[in-house]
């Protein structure tokens, strides 16, 4: 994680500092974060910098529903999240590998927060659900090598 | 007294008697006392408009400073806006109110009257000039926003038992036992060749008065210390009047317990005091600004392309109350201020040096939970009056209300204020776990949770539907390869907003970014 960076440049006021504050928790306090639970409802808020669920279902739950939603159909404002469900663009699995990893555009880049393995875990589960099946499975060296 | 005799102050209020503030504000610059800004009072659009006009698409805080600005420049202005009112982030939930985030999830807030938070901006400081003009300009009243409170609580689950410790507590057994420290060193001669005997011994003397020290140089249980950090028993009148001096903790137990982590905010240029609020909610600011310009605001807009040519700008938008085909708005020029967010969803032709910078920027997570409870227990059970209390829990933080002190009904407090990964789970959870997580969570600082919570309301920055995040996310890198690219005026169209400014996620940055890119443009304008 690049914490000096983000804190250096970040002059969004909170933001910066309480990176640097949970940063510097993150070094000396034994947060669970790292132990990957993986039951998902005690995984969760394991970490202000990295998430604690494993398998993709509880990642998704934790993360990707925020935008996407829980039925993976996506919603619209002023901009639109695109629906996960059905969708062709999964296609080709190196996309939502860099998408995650990323980001562009509305998509927060989120590789920061996750492992490769969960990285991985959280893109084979939205391809092989909500009306997916592709069954071509993305590994954690694929993610390794998209970083 | 003659000129020459002036100190630099009693000039500086005499010509803000006679002159004004912007003549006083110029003057200060030139004397070198407001270098913290680099807003120069308001904006002079000098020269002739020649009857442009000017299309202005967001109606936050950026978009009304720039309607107000151009109209008064001689500019034909309209704002098309998303919402169905003004101030975009800028923006309070109060009782009565509904709020619909993306994904259809409703929440109706059920705060008493009076009773507010702002998931947005909350903080005005001093030296956001531009933000506090406009504030005086346009009568919105202001009072102190408790940024630090000595008496309100810094906890980690992991440090003092989970017991959470006075702000006061912390930085006088911080401060103590540095000064402790380096009074050792002074005494045992470690300064010297360093610093020269006379500098040594006024250190000594102000490590002791700012470490809360004995006459002996010893951070300890004393009338010095409990001076600073409080007593067991305060000094009081009578017969037991006398004070009871507290017991620091040790040095080990300071720095293992790791609550100095969250003695530096305060200390920060941004967090500062003095810091604002306006009385009765953060939107009161926009809708102070609206006033000025409310004949010229379409509500309800959503634009859905943005075309300019040789001859000027079309803008396509749909009305998200009536539907109905897609309609049209043309003017000469256009200032944009839709978050990036959202822009690079819209079809839009610029460059391909704007474009790649509109695309290049993340918005960031953001979550805030308000709770209203039946009594405000933390006024009356523990003394703490405004300001906040931090925990490496995941709520972060529990913001205390900075006005309506001893008030004898209900209150509401600022529950949550997450960024990060944090921020991304509140978002991910429908409204009401949002609630119950920030309830279990600040119990453990406030037992009185439990049995004193009456409502709340959560927003998770991602599903605001007029925003899709909280502000824009600049890293060292995309700055370099893409800021100025953002901030030119491309052909007919510039860029305003908190994403175009170097204050991300303030009011400020919006403001100073706007009047720049109305600067710049209302160059063109005279020139051409």
């Amino acid at each position: 994680m690049n914490f000096r960076k983000t804190f250096a440049v970040k002059a969004a006021g909170l933001t910066a500092l309480l990176t640097l504050c949970y940063a510097v928790a993150g070094t000396t306090l034994p947060h669970p974060a790292h132990a990957h639970a993986s039951d998902a409802s005690s995984a969760a808020f394991a970490s202000p910098r990295h998430f604690g669920q494993t398998d993709g279902a509880a990642l998704y739950q934790a993360i990707c529903q925020g935008c996407h939603m829980p039925d993976a159909k996506g919603a619209t404002g002023a901009g639109t999240y695109p629906a996960l469900a059905s969708n062709a663009n999964l296609e080709a699995a190196g996309y939502p590998v860099a998408m995650v990893v990323h980001g562009q555009k509305a998509m927060p880049p989120i590789g920061e927060f996750l492992d490769d393995d969960q990285v991985a875990a959280v893109v084979n589960y939205v391809r092989t659900h909500f009306g997916n099946h592709y069954t071509d499975t993305v590994t954690a060296a694929d993610v390794k090598a998209a970083r | 007294m003659g000129f020459r005799d002036m100190k630099r102050r009693d000039l500086l209020s005499l010509i803000g008697t006679v002159a004004g503030s912007a003549v006083m504000y110029q003057a200060a610059t030139s004397l070198g006392l407001a270098a913290e800004t680099t807003y120069k009072g308001p904006i002079k659009l000098d020269g002739d408009a020649k009857g442009a006009s000017i299309l202005i698409l967001g109606a936050g805080v950026a978009g009304l400073v720039a309607a107000i600005e151009l109209r008064k420049a001689g500019y034909k202005v309209q704002v098309l806006e998303y919402r169905e009112k003004a101030g975009g982030r800028s923006w309070s939930l109060r009782g009565g109110d509904t709020y619909t985030e993306l994904g259809g999830f409703k929440q109706t807030v059920g705060f008493d009257k009076g009773l507010y938070i702002n998931p947005g901006p909350w903080r005005i400081p001093y030296h956001h000039r531009a933000v506090l003009d406009y504030c005086h300009r346009y009568g919105v009243a202001l009072e102190p926003f408790n940024q630090v409170n000595y008496n309100a609580y810094l906890h980690s689950a992991k440090a003092y038992g989970g017991k959470p410790q006075r702000f006061r507590e912390i930085q006088a057994d911080y401060h103590g036992h540095v000064a402790e420290l380096l009074a050792k060193l002074t005494h045992q001669n470690a300064l010297d060749g360093t610093v020269t005997k006379e500098d040594q011994e006024k250190l000594l003397e102000s490590l002791r008065a700012w470490g809360g020290l004995d006459k002996n140089y010893a951070y300890a249980a004393s009338l010095e210390s409990s001076n600073v950090r409080g007593y067991e028993k305060a000094p009081g009148g009578g017969v037991n009047g006398a004070p009871v001096p507290s017991t620091p903790a040790n040095l080990g137990d300071v720095m293992q317990g790791g609550l100095w982590r969250f003695l530096g905010m305060g200390l920060r240029d941004e967090f500062q005091s003095t810091i604002f609020q306006p009385v009765g909610g953060m939107d009161q600011f926009p809708t102070a600004l609206a006033r000025e310009v409310k004949d010229l605001i379409r509500f309800n807009t959503k634009v859905t392309e943005i075309h300019q040519d040789d001859r000027g700008v079309t803008v396509t938008y749909t009305d998200t109350l009536k539907g109905g085909a897609p309609q049209t708005a043309k003017a000469d020029w256009c200032l944009c201020t839709i978050p990036l967010s959202v822009l690079s969803q819209i079809k839009l032709n610029v460059g391909p040096k704007m474009a790649n910078a509109i695309s290049a920027v993340p918005y960031e997570a953001a979550a805030k939970v308000g709770l209203q409870f039946k009594r405000r227990f933390w006024e009356q059970d523990e003394a703490i009056y405004g300001g906040i209390s931090f925990t490496d829990l995941p709520i972060a933080m529990i913001g205390y209300p900075n006005s309506g002190y001893g008030s004898p009904g209900k209150g509401v407090l600022l529950g949550t204020y997450v960024f990060g990964a944090y921020a991304m789970e509140y978002t991910a959870m429908p409204p009401e776990e949002r609630i119950k997580r920030a309830l279990a969570y600040g119990a453990q600082i406030h037992p009185q949770y439990t049995k004193e919570f009456d409502t709340g309301v959560a927003v998770g920055w991602h599903r605001v539907p007029w925003t899709l995040g909280c502000h824009a996310s600049w890293t060292e890198e995309t700055r370099a390869a893409h800021y100025q690219d953002l901030c030119q005026v491309d052909g007919r169209i510039a860029l305003a907003g908190e994403h175009a400014s170097y204050i991300t996620g303030w009011q400020e940055g919006a403001i100073l970014s706007s009047l720049d890119a109305i600067s710049r443009l209302h160059q063109r304008v005279v020139t051409a």
